[in-house]
């Protein structure tokens, strides 16, 4: 039991230290999209909402496996859909980056005649 | 430990090692994308091997598997609609939605292993974390509604406070940590109850003083929370997994608040306990210091159109508006008259670090046009036209100064152009507290409107003007 403990509080606290080794190293640029990444890691609760439901017996056992697996479950798919969204953006504005300063007006202007035109037609 | 016990574990250690990997992807926005996909790898094999592990177990009864996979699709379902619909600009709450949540499934986690074992009697190692996951986890639920409300608009942004809701606050952290080192030693259901209402009482009254403007902050907090609770849970059910995932979840949140802190030069401690804007060290507040110019749509979009150079500082207000269509269509009409625009990204422009950026990619402005403030403030003084719409405080030259609530914040030298121009609902204060000096420096012209119809209006009466 107490070697159990042992192991697990060393594992939390490396993995502490591997969160503050990997993330210090991230550009403010990628902070929000950062933010809703971690946000959907922690929806990894979603294992030990289902694990409630290996003991459930009785109306609470059942009512809490439903809380928190419906809880769990929207944190872990919104989460990881809604970074997914997020990066999609990034990536589609970045495609220009390699093709140097001159392209990328040209990518400006590229990118929004239908709306110009249409507000002079 | 029998092959079934080491294949499953094996499972939890690679997913644990996805989840690694795709936060260390996250360094470049060019692999960000993979990082994501690693993650969410890593959380797909979690997932199918706690599912091996609940079918193998065979205790589960016919109800139970109904309540889990009712559960989990329902709230899977939820969680896809709303990722999907949401606007970019409601990023930050959704984000605190799903903390929320997460808090919320951690909480139970631990009310549900505490009330199933409290008959036979607890080892007091394990209660220990589960108090902890418990507290933590109701604190992060009902702290981040009130983020998420605040966020929203459902909920006053302005800091409220009600007599005796500091000592409110302090009273319910008292009994809840109280109550917790009780459990300790007499394992009580009754008192459980007692702290889950004292800590969810805890997260209200601790959000609610905080203003809106601060919320990013908050909401990195409590991801942070979350993160820790869910470790916390995984103490509790005893798996590895939830350990590693929660701990890396509360370092990376614990960084980011002091990064988005930092950013505002302000402590998290300052925050927390409500420092500016609450009106307890209400610096005086002085009158407009001098003349304010304002100016129309006519123009503004003449000294635009004949700029050679342009920087378009946004802020708070564009996001506030979701005008970034309309920027950037101002942007690109300038560009095709030969004029040089540039963004100038303040750290905390919008509501979270790069949330300006995300919004502004949205709207698809070219990447290179974004500039970080160290890069940009040297490209001031040969600009001609710096367009400030809806920020405030990141503008304001007073930070150079030391003696009022904004000194010492980084902030970018839109003073230093030639000339600016501002658009900006009203000469309201940030959260700050405090005037704006750079609305009466001579060079400033403001253009009181909305952000979004603001821009519609420049960008039609640059058309007219182009012909």
């Amino acid at each position: 039991m107490t070697t159990v403990l042992l192991t697990d509080i060393v594992i939390f606290v490396l993995a502490l230290l591997v969160g503050f080794e990997v993330i210090s190293k991230v550009p403010a640029t990628l902070h929000t999209p950062l933010m809703s990444a971690a946000n959907s890691i922690h929806g990894i609760v979603l294992a030990g909402a289902m694990l409630i439901a290996v003991t459930a017996h009785d109306a609470l056992g059942y009512i809490l496996a439903f809380i928190a697996c419906a809880f769990a479950a929207m944190n872990v798919v919104g989460g990881y859909v809604v970074t997914g969204r997020m990066l999609k953006m990034f990536r589609r504005s970045r495609t220009p980056v390699p093709a140097a300063d001159t392209a990328s007006a040209v990518t400006g202007n590229g990118q929004v005649p239908v709306t110009v035109k249409g507000g002079q037609a | 430990m029998s092959a079934f016990d080491w294949i499953t574990q094996l499972l939890y250690v690679a997913a644990a090692t996805c989840f690694v990997l795709g936060l260390h992807l996250m360094n470049s926005p060019a692999t960000a994308r993979r990082g994501n996909q690693v993650s969410t790898a890593g959380m797909i094999i979690a997932v199918a091997t706690t599912l091996a592990l609940v079918a193998h177990a065979d205790t589960v009864t016919t109800t139970g598997w109904i309540v889990m996979i009712a559960g989990a699709l329902l709230g899977g379902g939820a969680g896809l609609y709303a990722a999907r619909k949401v606007e970019m600009t409601a990023m930050p709450q959704l984000v605190s939605i799903f903390n929320a949540v997460g808090g919320g499934a951690a909480a139970l986690v631990g009310i549900d292993d505490y009330v199933r074992l409290a008959s036979g009697g607890i080892a007091e190692s394990t209660t220990i974390f589960t108090i902890l996951d418990v507290l933590i986890g109701a604190v992060t639920f009902s702290g981040s509604i009130i983020a998420a409300g605040k966020l929203q608009g459902l909920i006053d942004g302005s800091p409220i406070t009600f007599p005796g809701s500091r000592a409110a606050n302090i009273a319910a952290a008292a009994i809840a940590v109280g109550g917790g080192i009780y459990m300790i030693a007499t394992p009580s259901v009754a008192v459980l109850i007692i702290i889950i209402l004292a800590a969810l009482a805890f997260g209200v009254t601790m959000v609610l003083p905080i203003g809106g403007a601060d919320m990013p902050v908050v909401i990195s907090l409590l991801n942070a929370f979350t993160g820790t609770a869910v470790a916390m849970a995984g103490f509790v059910i005893g798996n590895w997994a939830l350990i590693i995932a929660g701990a890396l979840v509360g370092a990376s949140g614990g960084i980011l608040t002091k990064l988005m802190a930092d950013a505002m030069n302000r402590s998290i401690r300052n925050i927390i306990v409500g420092g500016f804007g609450t009106g307890d060290s209400g610096p005086a507040i002085a009158g407009p210091g001098g003349d304010v110019r304002s100016i129309q749509a006519d123009d503004a979009a003449i000294q635009l159109a004949y700029a050679q150079k342009v920087i378009i500082v946004p802020g708070y207000g564009l996001a506030a508006a979701q005008a970034q269509h309309q920027v950037a269509e101002l942007a690109a009409l300038l560009e095709e008259r030969g004029v040089e625009v540039s963004y100038a990204i303040h750290p905390v422009a919008g509501r979270m670090p790069g949330h300006m950026n995300v919004l502004l990619a949205e709207a698809n402005v070219p990447y290179p046009q974004l500039k970080e403030m160290d890069e940009i403030n040297p490209e001031f003084p040969r600009t001609d036209v710096a367009l400030v719409i809806g920020a405030n405080d990141v503008t304001n030259p007073a930070a150079r100064r030391p003696g009022n609530p904004v000194s010492g914040m980084p902030i970018l030298d839109v003073d230093h152009a030639k000339s600016i121009i501002v658009i900006k609902r009203s000469m309201g204060h940030g959260y700050a507290g405090i005037d704006n000096e750079l609305y009466v420096d001579p060079k400033t012209s403001m253009f009181f409107s909305d952000a979004k119809s603001a821009l519609t209006e420049l960008t039609g009466a640059v058309k007219t003007l182009v012909g």
